[in-house]
């Protein structure tokens, strides 16, 4: 038999780990054009209304493509068409939230799709913690992010570093976040984002170098867990193939 | 036959949008398909249907703003039975009295008499639109709502009008009266006249903290006799500390100098020197304060709020930086405790940092004087005189004339610009 002292007693169980009652899992599609990352957000989320999945957080990279939320003011998009499609870039009207804006090669895109009737059911709050998620693993890199005040993201110096666009189906959530790593920030010229005529800056500008991609993911998973109180868990399937309903082998606890 | 209304996504959101309607009137619908789009910043929302059935009525349209739980449609059973309403809203009664009046038989003569004003409005035409809220309201309070004068679109009586008419039958017996001071403040000021409704309008009801503010400032300017006087501050000395301590600050303290801490500090010093500054009137006497506890306002969604920083006097520049990020940071985030906007003995307010020049701020009550402080621009002026280019700022005092006089006020600016111009403290 063993005797606790009161110390012990008092203190609880020694360091282990904050009661993480969910689980959400995280998987990496790697580089992936719009379309198809969109319709494996459609799919998930119709599988968490089923019950059929846990909460699921996507990663992935985007070739250039200029997305529009339903707020989206088509004067936002400064280049016409000809000239995007020139350029290579492709130009998606989505059902997210929020207004114009760009995704592109060394920008970590992120995808949750969360059941909110399981976390706050209220949408505010939940815009607040993907901000917060990303304060939180940009300052792991030493950067001092912050919120602007009537215009959601996150933003150093005036300058936006991260930005939020989200849609909710019956509290299921998906579309996301979008971070700049090592963005070529030029592509952001052919639009206003967000309808905001604010600059734009990257962690590679803010840094003078560019973190490698796959730490500031880690960042992310960490600072998502903390802040949505969620155990993460990876799921390790090739990205590519039709991941929507990836086997939940390899899941380790981080 | 269903209503269906404009849900809450969350706990400080008190209206929505409607960015899309997914069906059209007419359309089949099934429980939990779709029925809209609504939005908030940054967050598109689908709505499901709450039953199945057939859509009989869009109340709210594409790119209107509506109060949480307003009527914004009505799903039937697709016989139509619900289109023979003329109402393009319900009808104002409780939904029971509805029942009864569309009752065939059996009904006692006492009932009779409200189900017939009941049929007589509808046949004219002429019901009270009002929402399900207010209909509830309604019931609660036993208001009869032909009674209340609507504000909303269409004559629509809202929350407001609700509230208002109550608080108008409270005060009744007593109206003739004079009205008592203290509730001068609410909100009974800020009833629109109906003069306010015309053309092409929208109207969204005020956020909880909108009603504070402005509860607040419509009493500071009714109590305090505000006057302002402003003085050109010279801020290059503190802009050469400033610039040359700023990346070294960053580097020890990861947080970024600004010039907040030496106006906090250069206040302290003129308050301990002024003591009638920091000072609050109390019906016939003068409350002196020995703490010096400085509010600061900060912009926030939806309006500001006046965070206050202890004992200024006693803090080094590196702790006024730290308390004023902190206060700010959970400002913004909502996440004050409320002690902390609380005692406050003076207040400063920043406008320049949104590029004001000079400005009058409103004294925080119960405070007697706030300072303000305009953009630090590089101005030419003249120095010895020659012409050089300094930093220069206008800071505003804006002071109670009950308790203080525009001699004391000047002295005290005077006595806050030689802190700043003669700046010698160390910044690190």
């Amino acid at each position: 038999m063993t005797v606790s002292t009161l110390a012990e007693v008092t203190a609880g169980p020694a360091p282990a780990p904050a009661a993480r009652q969910r689980v959400c899992e995280y998987q990496d599609l790697g580089r992936m054009a719009y379309g198809p990352a969109w319709d494996c957000q459609r799919q998930l989320v119709a599988r968490r209304k089923a019950g059929e999945i846990s909460d699921r957080l996507l990663f992935v990279e985007h070739p250039h493509v200029v997305s529009m939320g339903r707020n989206a003011r088509e004067q936002n998009i400064l280049a016409s068409p000809e000239m995007l499609v020139q350029k290579g870039i492709e130009c998606w009207e989505t059902d997210r939230g929020g207004d114009v804006t760009y995704h592109g090669p060394g920008q970590i895109v992120c995808y949750p799709i969360l059941d909110l009737t399981e976390w706050k059911r209220d949408v505010l709050a939940y815009v607040r913690a993907l901000e917060q998620v990303m304060i939180d693993a940009v300052a792991e890199f030493g950067i001092v992010a912050g919120r602007v005040t009537g215009a959601s993201g996150v933003w150093v110096g005036g300058e936006k570093l991260g930005a939020i666009g989200v849609h909710l189906s019956r509290w299921v959530t998906s579309h996301g976040f979008a971070l700049n790593v090592s963005t070529d920030l030029d592509y952001f010229g052919y639009i206003i984002p967000c309808g905001l005529t604010k600059p734009v800056t990257s962690m590679q500008r803010l840094l003078g170098e560019a973190p490698p991609a796959s730490d500031v993911q880690q960042a992310i998973v960490g600072r998502f867990g903390d802040v949505f109180g969620a155990a993460m868990t990876e799921l390790t399937t090739a990205a590519g193939d039709d991941s929507v309903a990836p086997q939940r082998a390899g899941a380790r606890n981080l | 036959m269903s209503d269906v209304l404009m849900p809450q996504m969350g706990e400080s959101i008190v209206e929505g949008t409607i960015t899309k309607w997914m069906k059209q009137v007419g359309d089949p619908i099934e429980r939990d398909e779709p029925l809209f789009e609504i939005s908030t910043d940054k967050v598109d929302s689908e709505v499901p249907s709450p039953v199945g059935g057939v859509l009989e009525k869009i109340f709210v349209q594409e790119g209107e703003t509506v109060e949480i739980n307003t009527l914004v449609a009505r799903i039937g059973d697709g016989s139509g039975s619900g289109g023979d309403d003329p109402a393009p809203v319900p009808a104002a009664e409780p939904q029971p009295a509805a029942k009864e009046s569309s009752a065939p038989a059996a009904k006692a003569p006492a009932q009779a008499s409200p189900a017939a004003v009941n049929g007589k409005a509808a046949e004219s035409g002429e019901r009270v639109r009002s929402s399900p809220l207010v209909r509830r309201l309604a019931k609660e309070q036993d208001i009869d709502l032909s009674l209340v004068s609507g504000t909303g679109q269409g004559g629509r009586v809202s929350k407001r009008d609700m509230e208002a008419y109550l608080k108008g039958r409270a005060s009744a017996p007593s109206a003739a009266g004079v009205s008592a001071p203290a509730s001068g403040g609410s909100l009974g000021t800020f009833r629109p006249a109906p003069a306010t409704r015309f053309g092409n309008h929208s109207v969204e009801p005020l956020s909880t903290m909108r009603k504070k503010i402005a509860e607040h400032m419509a009493l500071t300017m009714r109590l305090a006799v505000h006057v302002s006087t402003i003085h050109q501050i010279d801020c290059s000395v503190i802009a050469k500390a400033r610039a040359e301590a700023k990346q070294k600050f960053l580097e020890q303290n990861g947080t970024k100098l600004t010039f907040m801490p030496f106006f906090l500090r250069a206040s302290a010093v003129a308050l301990k020197q002024f003591p009638q500054i920091n000072a609050a009137l109390d019906a016939d006497q003068v409350v002196f304060h020995k703490d010096v506890n400085i509010g600061m306002a900060v912009a926030i969604d939806g309006g500001l709020i006046v965070p206050v920083i202890r004992a200024v006097d006693e803090k080094s520049i590196l702790g006024l930086q730290k308390s004023v990020n902190d206060l700010a940071g959970r400002a913004r985030d909502k996440k004050l405790k409320p002690d902390e906007v609380t005692q406050g003995t003076f207040s400063i307010s920043n406008y320049g940092s949104y590029g004001s020049l000079f400005a009058t701020p409103a004294i925080n009550q119960p405070q007697s004087a706030i300072l303000g402080l305009g953009a630090i621009q590089k101005t030419p002026v003249v120095v010895h005189d020659a012409i050089g280019i300094r930093s220069i700022c206008y800071a505003t005092l804006t002071f109670d004339h009950r308790i203080i006089d525009g001699a004391l006020a000047d002295q005290f600016m005077t006595h806050l610009k030689g802190v700043i111009e003669n700046w010698t403290e160390p910044v690190l």
